[in-house]
């Protein structure tokens, strides 16, 4: 399935655009998106640095599976450390 | 929402805020002014832009205002991001608290302050004569390459 993925301040410079689209296979989770995303962007972020990502507005578990129709976004450090998980 | 969280590219009027939070209950009301700072590290800041996801923004700040609430026994709480280009000395975040009394006042908007800076994806860059860098961002040094070893910026908590 096709996913759209929206970046933000660091991460929209680094990627060198707002939105992509990024294909993973049917039933794929955060964490399998995070894997295509490092590939395609591999300078958004280096590998010790945990990519947030944000779910339809809320921050995402790595097991969490995605749809086709899920609003999709990294999210970069917001201050000093991130709580997503 | 009655405008209790406001994100904006508009200058903030730090009395709107408190004037939405008044009540003849309050004993007690706190407003803290975020405001931009000329000067980090030792470096001569000219200008701040913030970035907002905004949709997601709103949702942060009213569950920080909701969460505040319930734990503090505040009466209100009134939220307001300015978002875009923010000149040096502008206010860049208003949080007014209102309560029958002082100390709960003061605790909530401390804490609603720390809460926002941790989990409301706004971003602030800040431009230098020499450059510019989003605050708070660990990796920056992978973002520079092997040229720049400027800054650690971790926790640099920004009181802006």
């Amino acid at each position: 399935m096709e996913l759209t993925v929206r970046f933000f301040a660091l991460y929209r410079e680094r990627a060198g655009c707002r939105v992509s689209k990024v294909e993973v296979t049917d039933g794929a989770t955060v964490a399998d998106l995070v894997k295509s995303i490092r590939t395609l962007f591999p300078r958004l972020a280096p590998p010790e640095v945990q990519i947030v990502v944000a779910v339809n507005e809320e921050y995402a578990e790595s097991d969490l599976p995605l749809s086709a129709g899920d609003e999709i976004c990294l999210i970069p450090p917001v201050s000093g450390g991130r709580a997503a998980s | 929402m009655d405008d209790m969280i406001v994100i904006t590219y508009d200058e903030l009027e730090p009395d709107a805020f408190t004037a939405r939070v008044r009540r003849d209950t309050n004993g007690a009301v706190v407003t803290f002014l975020g405001t931009t700072r000329d000067t980090f590290e030792g470096q001569r800041v000219i200008r701040l832009e913030y970035e907002a996801y905004e949709e997601m923004a709103y949702r942060k700040l009213e569950e920080i205002r909701k969460e505040l609430k319930a734990e503090f026994g505040v009466e209100d709480v009134a939220i307001g991001h300015r978002i875009g280009v923010v000149d040096i000395g502008e206010i860049s975040l208003v949080v007014a608290v209102a309560s029958p009394h002082r100390g709960e006042a003061f605790h909530a908007c401390h804490e609603a302050v720390n809460r926002l800076k941790h989990s409301v994806p706004i971003w602030k860059k800040e431009f230098y004569e020499g450059g510019e860098h989003w605050v708070a961002c660990e990796d920056h040094t992978f973002h520079e390459g092997a040229e720049s070893s400027t800054h650690s910026l971790a926790a640099t908590a920004h009181d802006e």
